[in-house]
């Protein structure tokens, strides 16, 4: 620790930092532009001045960039000095000389950093008489609005997107005061985090696009915390509700998993909830006829379906409450998965493997401190984006090494990117297609699925005899293996990422290849990432029982064996084949749906029970490291929808039912944990949801009755629907939305971290489930390969995007602008003996579907890439091959329209 | 005592002369309302949104006289046309709730909420308090004849492009070399 003084008084600081992150972890206001906690200083805006003194004598003192000076111990400074404050006011002044005056008509108002600056630097009145510097905006896409006229040049958003984000198609044009940041030409910006620039200008030069359409202050947003269903990340969000509708999503900081960034999917893919598709009523089907269900009817119904003739069939999407509430309800033996049962098997690798004691878990800040990864078979980028996310900054641990040895802190940004080049830290990818992380990899392998998994052996193998072996059909990556190994080996915190998008083998080699490697570090446990792709698949994983398979139950419904089934926020039609389905649905003699969207499986139920989304119900997750967390809920629940849970157990609170599931369920010991104790708040008073400036109470719904109903009550909740209570800004256990005096962006953060970057003080960031057995399990053994490929039969591997592959955020309309349809990719020399171009339509041969071919370099020969689209292809229907056969009738759907068109481009280039 | 008897006797004549004097002054009080008395032009009184000198709706939507509202008894949405100027949605003065403070026409950065000297706004529903945006909207510029927000402000609406407002020069050309 070092002591510096700040304006007479001492301070206790890190040295290694900079003056103006000290700063700000005390809790001092200091004015600043570029830097952001996440990507160091580079001294570039010059707002952050303070006046340093050599000693105690010295009372000139010399203007300092914050920034841009470390505060090593005995450093002397003011913030509040004369000279200090009217150069802050000088250079706000000359930032503000184009600013276009509108605010009013600015999405970023009342939340704008720069608004903020101005006001806490003391710049209100413009004295410059000469012309504003205008520019054209660009047309960026679905998701982003640009007004560059507000811009103040801190380079904030390229070294963003570029930088941190790894993207291409952002970048800093012309010069002087011309500087333009924007696209070499109009189009949609490319990268899957873009939605971050939004919190990351200090401005308003990019705003939320899907939120200006129905747009609401930051003070008018009813915001909750809450946790991102698109994934298994888990992804902490605040969501804001105006006039009942959901408005927005945007970060939630938690310092071990999303920390200040969101993927696209998560900030853009929440306007299920508003769709007008919603099922809100609860009804009944009789002779084709849908009735209205009375509460009492409904009860009776339930009471029929708890029976031990009921089949309950969960869901990976569903909270762990409602899951639990469903398997309470039909008895454990008849609670069943509701994923496939190849998912379902690999799901139960995952979960044997999380207790074992040779493997670690890593949250999203650990795999940024990986300095070697491997990912194995596995799309991050599209099956978990945020750690796409983290990877690229892992990859940077190199830069960070060499900047220590040359003694240049960590911060100092530009530097430390000059000194490294693009020397990286290796991140191998061995996958059957090009990634979106190819960019970063330093070793890459396209291989079928069957050679990656022996590739996988064998890296285990090349670190530790012990681990058996395999064949592979191929001994060309022989030296790229070995040297995989070797980086493994001899990296200080090694990464190993698989996932059950394509199977459980590999899932297998994975943990073989982190085994060998403990074997021969002896360490406490090596980091193994296993994805799996819902927000709650672990949760429904661990309650149901392992023999429980969803084909087990559809066997038992076509057998007659039970006769009534209740599905849980499930479309079985993604589950498992049509066939399948159908005759189990056909058997059954009741069948009851709870969801919020119609689906295939809604559409046959006798019964069908709205569910509320994730905003409007309080749920436990638990995401893919096993890591569960609370989501509150934001708004109140539409119409007649009413959380899963409850439908199912009438009378039960919510807390009890965790306690309950925390007692009754196995590995769920923890989970009351995430609970807020109600003795943490002052006077008993609850949590608001509504900020202390939330407008518009007595006229909202005037036109309705100008007699103001009485505030919703929420009984459930430690959060009231109200203003009332103990702002947030006291506390942030429950911190939904930042805000401090003075600070009334985003950035406000800093004012709740313990230190900059670190924990928020009083908040917790989830609560670790899995408890790790003393022992480490034996090696898996490889699989033994008995089918070959025959004639013109393609290996099949799944396909992933971003934006489609995820059942909710796929029935938005901002992430269907940015869908592609089912598609396969095949290599070129597979397209030229099927005589097929690009954008043909091909019929999958023992199906009806047409789908559209892609042709890329970076796919294997023999190897088909099949992305089964939002809801046209049923993944359970295919078999390890696949053949194609060209089909004359084109299909006239969408193609490949939203596929990322620079990285067809660049593979054109490179063919 | 003679002069207490005295002094006690003038003051009762007195007064009641000062009484009876009144008859002959002008009565201060109007026969409202068959006299409608002057009302100063800055009365705040009943809330108008007003429009610009070209016509337009002045109001932007910016929500400023929402949240300065110490009643709340404002609530709007903003929209936007296709040409991106932002006008309200709906905007709803709730009259059955608002204190005449006049804190909206303060924070109203386009001049479009103004206070206007009418009073007579009393109603025997209390429903028919609550305005809407048709109620509310005049055709005039109210009290600020001048001013017009667009005109200042650099974002590009329908009629004007960038670089049109005042004081701006002409959109820069990014891929030009030139000083």
């Amino acid at each position: 620790m070092a002591k510096i003084v700040i304006d007479g008084v001492t301070y206790e600081v890190n040295p290694n930092n900079n003056l103006l992150q000290e700063c700000l972890s005390q809790g001092l206001d200091l004015p600043y532009f570029c830097w952001h906690p996440c990507m160091g200083s580079v001294g570039a805006c010059r707002q952050c001045a303070v006046k340093q003194y050599r000693d105690e004598d010295d009372k000139d003192g010399m203007l300092v960039m914050a920034c841009m000076t470390p505060a090593s111990d005995g450093t002397i400074i003011s913030i509040e000095d004369e000279g200090a404050k009217s150069f802050r006011s000088e250079v706000i002044e000359s930032l503000m000389i184009s600013h276009p005056h509108d605010c009013p008509v600015c999405e970023e108002g009342g939340e704008c950093h720069l608004q903020d600056m101005t006001q806490m630097s003391g710049h209100n009145y413009r004295r410059y008489d000469k012309k504003k510097v205008t520019h054209r905006n660009q047309y960026l896409g679905p998701f982003i609005s640009h007004e560059m006229n507000r811009c103040i040049a801190c380079y904030r958003c390229v070294r963003y997107y570029d930088n941190y984000a790894g993207g291409t198609d952002l970048s800093v044009q012309a010069s002087h005061h011309h500087v333009y940041f924007g696209r070499h030409e109009e189009g949609t910006l490319e990268s899957e985090f873009s939605g971050n620039l939004v919190e990351v200008c200090p401005t308003g030069v990019f705003t939320d696009k899907v939120f200006s359409e129905h747009y609401s202050r930051k003070w008018d947003l009813q915001t909750a915390p809450s946790v991102c269903v698109g994934c298994s990340v888990g992804c902490n969000t605040a969501p804001g509700e105006r006039y009942g509708s959901l408005r927005r999503i945007v970060n939630r900081y938690n310092s071990e998993v999303n920390g200040y960034f969101l993927c696209d999917r998560g900030r853009f893919g929440f306007d299920f909830v508003n769709s007008e598709e919603r099922l809100l009523e609860p009804i009944q089907r009789k002779q084709g006829k849908a009735e209205l269900l009375t509460a009492a009817q409904i009860e009776v119904s339930i009471q029929q379906f708890s029976s031990a003739e009921t089949i309950g069939i969960g869901s990976p999407r569903a909270s762990n409450e409602s899951n639990f509430a469903l398997r309470c309800l039909v008895g454990d033996d008849n609670f069943y998965a509701g994923c496939s049962d190849a998912e379902y098997e690999s799901l139960g690798v995952i979960l044997a493997l999380a207790a074992d004691a040779a493997f670690h878990s890593p949250s999203v800040r650990e795999i940024e401190q990986a300095d070697a990864v491997l990912i194995l078979g596995e799309d991050v980028t599209n099956i978990a984006p945020r750690i796409a996310l983290a990877l690229r900054q892992s990859v940077r641990n190199k830069a960070k090494e060499l900047a220590d040895e040359n003694r240049i802190p960590q911060w100092q940004d530009a530097a430390v990117r000059e000194l490294a080049q693009h020397e990286r830290s290796p991140l191998s990818i061995l996958s059957p297609a090009v990634s979106r992380l190819d960019d970063v990899a330093s070793e890459r392998i396209i291989d079928s699925l069957p050679n990656l998994i022996a590739f996988g052996h064998q890296i285990a193998n090349k670190i530790s005899d012990s681990a058996a072996t395999a064949v592979s059909a191929s001994s060309e990556h022989d030296d790229t293996l070995a040297l995989i190994a070797q980086q493994l080996l001899r990296a200080k915190r090694p990464l190993i990422i698989a996932g059950n998008s394509n199977g459980g083998e590999l899932i297998k080699a994975a943990a073989n290849i982190a085994k060998a490697l403990q074997e021969k570090n002896d360490d406490a446990g090596i980091d193994l990432c296993l994805l799996v792709p819902e927000v709650n698949s672990l949760g429904m994983g661990m309650l149901v029982d392992p023999a429980n398979k969803l084909g087990a139950a559809l066997a038992r419904l076509q057998d007659g064996d039970a006769k009534r089934l209740i599905v849980l926020e499930n479309d079985l039609y993604r589950r498992a084949t049509a066939t399948e389905v159908d005759a189990a649905l056909e058997k059954a003699e009741q069948i009851l749906v709870l969801d919020q969207l119609p689906t295939r499986t809604t559409a046959k139920a006798d019964i069908v029970l709205p569910a509320t989304a994730f905003s409007e119900h309080e749920a436990t997750y638990i995401n893919y490291e096993g890591r569960a967390q609370l989501s509150f809920q934001v708004n109140k629940c539409q119409k007649m929808a009413k959380p899963s849970w409850r439908w199912l157990n009438a009378a039960e609170h919510i807390d009890d039912l965790v306690q309950r599931c925390c007692n009754e369920a196995k590995g769920f010991t923890k989970l009351s944990e995430v609970l807020p104790a109600d003795n943490q708040f002052v006077a008993g008073m609850k949590v608001p949801r509504q900020s202390h400036r939330y407008s518009g109470r007595t006229a909202m719904i005037a036109n309705i009755n100008v007699h103001e109903p009485k505030q919703m009550v929420d009984d459930e909740s430690i959060m009231s629907f109200s203003m009332e209570g103990v702002p947030s800004q006291k506390d942030s256990t429950i911190l939904a939305s930042s805000w401090a005096p003075k600070w009334n962006s985003n950035q406000s953060i800093s004012k709740f971290q313990d230190e900059v970057n670190g924990e928020l003080k009083q908040g917790h960031t989830g609560i670790l489930m899995f408890e790790k057995s003393t022992s480490v399990g034996a090696y898996f053994e490889p699989p033994v390969n008995s089918l070959t490929a025959a004639e013109k039969q393609l290996h099949l591997a799944f396909g992933f995007q971003i934006f489609g592959s995820d059942e909710l955020s796929a029935r938005c309309k901002p992430i269907q602008a940015r869908m592609t349809d089912a598609y396969v990719g095949i290599s070129p020399e597979d397209a030229q003996s099927r005589n097929l171009v690009q954008g043909d339509t091909v019929t999958i041969s023992g199906t009806d579907s047409n789908v559209t071919v892609c042709i890329r370099t970076g796919i294997k020969t023999g190897t088909a890439l099949l992305y089964c689209g939002e809801g046209s292809l049923n993944p359970a229907e295919f078999s390890e091959f696949i053949e194609i056969e060209k089909c004359e009738k084109q299909s006239a759907s969408l193609g490949m329209r939203n596929l990322i068109l620079s990285d067809l481009q660049d593979e054109d280039k490179s063919s | 005592m003679l002069t207490l008897v005295k002094d006690t006797l003038t003051s009762q004549v007195v007064t009641l002369w000062r009484v009876f004097a009144h008859l002959w002054v002008k009565a201060d009080t109007v026969e409202y309302p068959d006299v409608q008395p002057y009302m100063f032009p800055r009365w705040r009184g009943r809330i108008i949104l007003s429009r610009d000198p070209d016509g337009e709706e002045r109001c932007v939507a910016c929500n400023l006289c929402a949240v300065a509202c110490p009643v709340d008894c404002i609530a709007l949405q903003k929209t936007e046309d296709e040409e991106g100027r932002w006008y309200p949605e709906f905007f709803r003065i709730n009259f059955s709730r608002c204190i005449m403070c006049g804190f909206c026409e303060e924070a109203c950065p386009t001049n479009a909420i103004q206070l206007t000297p009418d009073f007579e706004m009393a109603e025997y529903v209390r429903q028919d308090m609550v305005w809407e945006k048709e109620d509310l909207l005049i055709d005039g510029t109210g009290k600020y004849h001048d001013y017009n927000f667009y005109r200042v402000a650099g974002k590009k609406i329908g009629g004007k492009d960038k670089g049109e407002a005042q004081n701006e020069a002409v959109p820069v050309n990014v891929r030009s070399l030139l000083p």
